[in-house]
């Protein structure tokens, strides 16, 4: 998937991505010839068929996880069937001493199914931690989702 | 004048989510996890039913019990049943830097299934899906659900690692592009005139993936009575030959029809070391032999 600017015939750079959360998704990208912006919308079909590809629009912006897409995939898994997705892991720091939760925060995550809540959790604090955020916010999880492209995350 | 916008091969740029290099990422996660296998053993069939779980279980067992190290896979992703029948119990998977540690079976097996990951025995294979279009990803999904259970999952080295693919030869259509490499095929059916057209479809389908070794594995073909100790054909006494010839393949088993089979394999006791001596685990171990 190329997009091509016509009046520069340059291809367009991915500029930014965003996950509303209700399973569509945006994607901007801008020609470096004349900045001019466009934004790729998928309906949530769409987004799930290039999800269940194992790819993300835009690039990969972590490495994949372990089974990342029957995780974030299976509805029916069992909520201890990975030993870092075990509930009682989900109070403690993803990164002991360097990442706090917020109370907001930690009431989203609870809210994360439990059979990928380990490495949800995992990636939000490799985030924090590499962005030098000390604490985990619900405004953080967002931008973190849309930065990340974790689709239903 | 009309205007020409450059196609797609004659951008050169590969555009920068790089879908191309994501896939080719996946490809070669696979590749190099495989690259640590002695030999790659499917064991497929052109239509469910057959026993061919069972086959696969039996053969991974067999080959553990000669002192392999041994994987098995299950493919079958929404008809997932390898763990149970390898007596992989379903407790928290490790998740390591290398991937997900698979299950310990008897004998030693590596196990990885679906059956793992559910929430209970009775939970369906269920995907969190959009409203509509499941026929447009549904299929893709499986198949990077079965990329994931084999790349993903730390087996280390192996001398063996045994696939159990989904029943239909479009399925092996689809690990045979899946897959860098696969070493043997054994397509197992019960010897009847109605998987004749099946049998060879899928014998077609192997052939044109370029599958070195391929053979017929006839389950069920015969049943000893344990009173008089006759044994009774239960499909076209020569069912099983017929099939070979017309696909074109070599018999590589005749296993006989025994309840044990079944009842032990089902309860997470493969035949092969519940009862070695029988007729049947004869049979599969002897299949196994091919694969060591």
């Amino acid at each position: 998937m190329k997009f091509l600017c016509v009046p520069c015939d340059q291809v367009m750079a991915f500029a930014e991505r965003e996950l509303p959360g209700d399973g569509t998704l945006t994607a901007v990208f801008t020609c470096p010839g004349c900045g001019r912006e466009m934004a790729l919308l998928t309906n949530p079909m769409e987004t799930r068929l290039v999800s269940g590809l194992g790819i993300e629009i835009g690039g990969r912006t972590v490495p994949a996880q372990p089974m990342e897409l029957v995780r974030s995939s299976l509805a029916t898994g069992g909520g201890a069937a990975f030993a870092d997705a075990a509930p009682e892991t989900a109070d403690r720091p993803a990164t002991p001493g360097t990442v706090a939760w917020s109370d907001d925060a930690r009431e989203r995550l609870a809210n994360v199914p439990a059979f990928v809540r380990g490495m949800v959790k995992r990636i939000y604090g490799e985030y924090a931690v590499e962005r030098g955020i000390a604490e985990i916010t619900p405004q953080v999880m967002d931008q973190a989702r849309t930065d990340l492209g974790l689709e239903g995350m | 004048m009309t205007r020409r916008v450059r196609s797609y091969h004659e951008v050169a740029d590969p555009g920068a989510e790089d879908i191309l290099a994501q896939v080719g990422d996946q490809g070669r996660r696979l590749a190099e996890r495989l690259a640590q296998v002695g030999r790659v053993v499917a064991v497929g069939s052109g239509k469910g039913g057959v026993g061919k779980s069972a086959v696969a279980a039996n053969v991974a067992a067999a080959l553990a019990a000669r002192g392999l190290r041994v994987g098995a896979a299950d493919g079958d992703i929404h008809g997932p049943s390898l763990a149970r029948m390898l007596g992989a119990e379903r407790r928290p998977l490790a998740v390591g830097a290398d991937g997900i540690e698979p299950a310990a079976g008897v004998a030693g097996v590596f196990v990885m299934s679906m059956d793992l990951l559910l929430e209970s025995d009775d939970a369906p294979v269920r995907w969190r899906e959009p409203a509509m279009g499941g026929f447009v990803w549904q299929s893709t999904l499986e198949t990077g659900a079965l990329r994931e259970l084999l790349a993903d999952v730390a087996w280390g080295p192996l001398d063996v690692l045994v696939v159990d693919l989904p029943p239909g030869s479009d399925k092996l259509e689809r690990i045979t592009g899946l897959l860098p490499r696969l070493d043997a095929l054994a397509l197992v059916t019960t010897p009847s005139e109605a998987a004749r057209s099946v049998v060879a479809r899928s014998a077609r389908a192997a052939r044109e993936a370029g599958i070195a070794e391929v053979g017929l594995v006839a389950n069920m073909t015969a049943w000893r009575c344990p009173s008089c100790n006759a044994e009774h054909a239960l499909y076209d006494a020569d069912g099983a030959r017929a099939l070979a010839e017309s696909a074109g393949l070599p018999i590589w088993a005749e296993i006989p029809f025994d309840p044990r089979l079944a009842a032990e394999t089902d309860a997470g006791r493969p035949v092969v070391l519940a009862e070695p001596a029988s007729a049947a685990a004869r049979a599969l171990i002897a299949l196994a032999g091919r694969f060591a």
